[in-house]
């Protein structure tokens, strides 16, 4: 564009100069922009190799000192300066995996209302509402699942679970022990109220998404809507269903503080869902700040290492999948 | 015989349909259920004290007036720092490098930071800074938050500006606009409202987030300005409130969560309002 504006010679000298000036810094002001977007881009990988980084650096001390053993030792110790991460990796497992187990299907149940059965005007504000439970902080499920949750579990659950299935074999130890109304269990309970709303919203989204064409001819021979719902929307969506379900459980794994305010910080690995425990972000929420002695802190930075592997796995897993149905679908 | 699989067929399906409704009343059961007794908690609590006065010692009376300001300082800064770097980054995917490996990538990672366990966040600015400047302070507390503003505002920026019609770009390009002004002075004005909602979005996440705070802006009992210097957060002394034995602090403990709870519910809807009344269709 420079050159075309030189070759004008009607145009002035002086004009000319001026025009090729303005155009000049046109197009350094464009390179500029262009590189600062540029920036901002390789920040957001910068900082996830921040992360990384850091927390490898923060936790060799720890790793150095305990290696492999720290992932299988129970014991946790900040007297002796013995540290292992077991119950911390069990609570977060089992905690998660009690979530899971309710908030799957409840969510799943949930879209195919939204998707199916429920009236046209209902379906967004109910949507909506669904998706406000997301939107409150996760502090607020703390301080209700202390004060009002766990006390309610500890007098209308948990002796009936405890007296169900105390006689029978393998049941009884899951549910052995007094009721505490803290532990393993609120926990997931609590973590599987916080998912839902995540499963219920991707699930219904690429319910929605799948090809009226396909439920209109299986209910044309007769399907019943559980039947459409069952061998049509599920096999078509399956893929984008695992990759919500995995983004919840993401969720899961990393939530920190309602699960701290009812998991009672226990270091214990112990077969009764009753019984107080600990995941490693509740861990790090209740003792970072009071940990004294660099091994101490450097073991905790080793925990949150492993939490960001476990849930960085989980993701990409989940983000894989979604990809993949967002291809099919276009 | 086929009048019984016919039968059995409609009971499966009426058992399905009915469980579904009855997970549907369960979730907005949740809901109400938290909601409600959120407000039986908070409300009684809830007086000008409590936007005036200090955090009491335990057994005096006081109010939430430190950690409020403190919480919005924080937000503001968190904001202030993010939203740039992220509108930016958002702005490199869907313009400049719409087919680019990097762009993949970046939007890959920044799916995945997303939903990253805040609590990695709050141990990552603790090794950057805290513990190199050696001590806590309302400045590490922000940049912790600018981190988990920045994927919400990327995502949202990115799919805004995706949204806006290439016709409106060709018409600017072919009147000679270079490409950093078609971007500012077309593209922006036509993602404005979506852009405007990922950062209420990002306020929303943002301003109950607790985890990132414990160990990056700690916790002080006293008014303080200083970003230097340990820094109030609502959320914070929520959580420290909460588990102490007193019960006044209990009871401001349940208040401040019912400011946050209903700050953090406005802004949603008020992304949404937004979003919705903009929503090209």
């Amino acid at each position: 564009m420079v050159d075309v504006a030189l070759q004008g010679d009607a145009v002035e000298t002086s004009a000319v100069a001026a025009r090729a000036k303005a155009l000049n810094r046109l197009r350094v002001a464009d390179i500029v922009f262009r590189a600062l977007t540029r920036a901002a881009a390789i920040g957001v990988l910068i900082i996830l190799g921040g992360v990384i980084i850091s927390l490898i650096d923060g936790s060799l001390p720890a790793l150095r000192a305990f290696g492999l053993n720290f992932l299988v030792e129970e014991r946790w110790n900040p007297v002796t300066e013995k540290f292992g991460a077991l119950a911390p990796i069990y609570g977060t497992l089992v905690t998660s995996f009690i979530a899971m187990l309710i908030a799957v299907p409840v969510g799943l149940l949930i879209a195919v209302f939204l998707t199916e059965l429920c009236p046209m005007w209902l379906r967004r504000p109910i949507g909506i509402a669904i998706e406000l439970l997301a939107g409150i902080p996760s502090i607020i499920y703390g301080i209700w699942g202390l004060f009002v949750f766990a006390p309610f579990l500890q007098d209308t659950l948990q002796p009936f679970l405890i007296a169900t299935f105390g006689n029978i074999p393998v049941l009884s130890t899951l549910f052995a022990g007094p009721p505490y109304g803290i532990g393993m269990l609120t926990a997931g309970l609590i973590l599987a109220i916080m998912v839902l709303p995540f499963i219920t919203s991707i699930s219904r989204d690429v319910f929605d998404a799948v090809p009226p064409v396909l439920k209109e001819a299986a209910y044309g021979i007769g399907c019943t809507t559980w039947e459409v719902v069952r061998y049509v929307v599920l096999p078509y969506t399956r893929v984008g269903v695992i990759g919500g379900v995995m983004l919840g459980l993401g969720r899961a794994l990393g939530e920190t503080m309602a699960v701290t305010f009812v998991i009672g910080n226990a270091h214990k690995v112990s077969a009764s869902l009753l019984a107080p425990g600990t995941t490693i972000s509740a861990t790090i929420a209740n003792e970072f700040t009071e940990a004294v002695g660099d091994l101490y802190t450097s073991s905790l930075i080793a925990l949150g290492l492993i939490l960001f592997v476990i849930t960085f796995i989980v993701l990409a897993i989940a983000r894989y999948m979604l990809l993949r149905i967002e291809r099919r679908i276009g | 015989m086929n009048r019984s699989l016919y039968a059995a067929r409609r009971r499966r399906n009426g058992i399905m349909l009915s469980l579904s409704l009855a997970a549907t009343l369960l979730g907005l059961g949740w809901l109400v259920v938290i909601l409600s007794v959120l407000l039986w908690e908070g409300f009684s609590g809830l007086s000008l004290a409590v936007f005036t006065e200090m955090t009491p010692p335990p057994g005096a009376d006081g109010g939430l007036l430190n950690p409020i300001f403190g919480s919005l300082i924080l937000t503001v800064l968190a904001v202030l720092i993010g939203t740039p770097i992220g509108m930016l980054a958002g702005t490199y995917m869907a313009e400049y490098g719409r087919h680019d490996r990097l762009t993949s990538v970046v939007r890959f990672i920044n799916d995945i930071l997303l939903s990253a366990p805040s609590i990695v966040v709050g141990l990552f600015i603790y090794e950057v800074m805290v513990a190199p400047m050696g001590h806590f302070s309302g400045l590490a507390g922000a940049v912790a938050l600018a981190v988990i503003v920045i994927p919400v505002v990327v995502r949202t920026t990115e799919d805004m500006l995706l949204l806006v019609p290439d016709q409106l770009r060709e018409a600017a390009v072919s009147i000679g606009t270079p490409r950093a002004f078609v971007i500012a002075k077309v593209c922006y004005r036509a993602a404005k409202a979506g852009m405007i909602t990922g950062v209420l979005l990002a306020i929303a996440r943002i301003s109950g987030e607790t985890a990132p705070l414990l160990f990056t802006s700690l916790n002080n009992q006293f008014w303080s300005t200083n970003l230097n210097a340990p820094m109030s957060s609502l959320p914070v002394v929520i959580f420290q409130f909460a588990l102490s034995p007193y019960k006044d602090w209990q009871k401001l403990a349940w208040t401040g969560a019912l400011i946050i709870t209903f700050t953090v519910l406005a802004l949603s809807i008020a992304a949404r309002a937004l979003s919705a009344s903009r929503k090209p269709s």
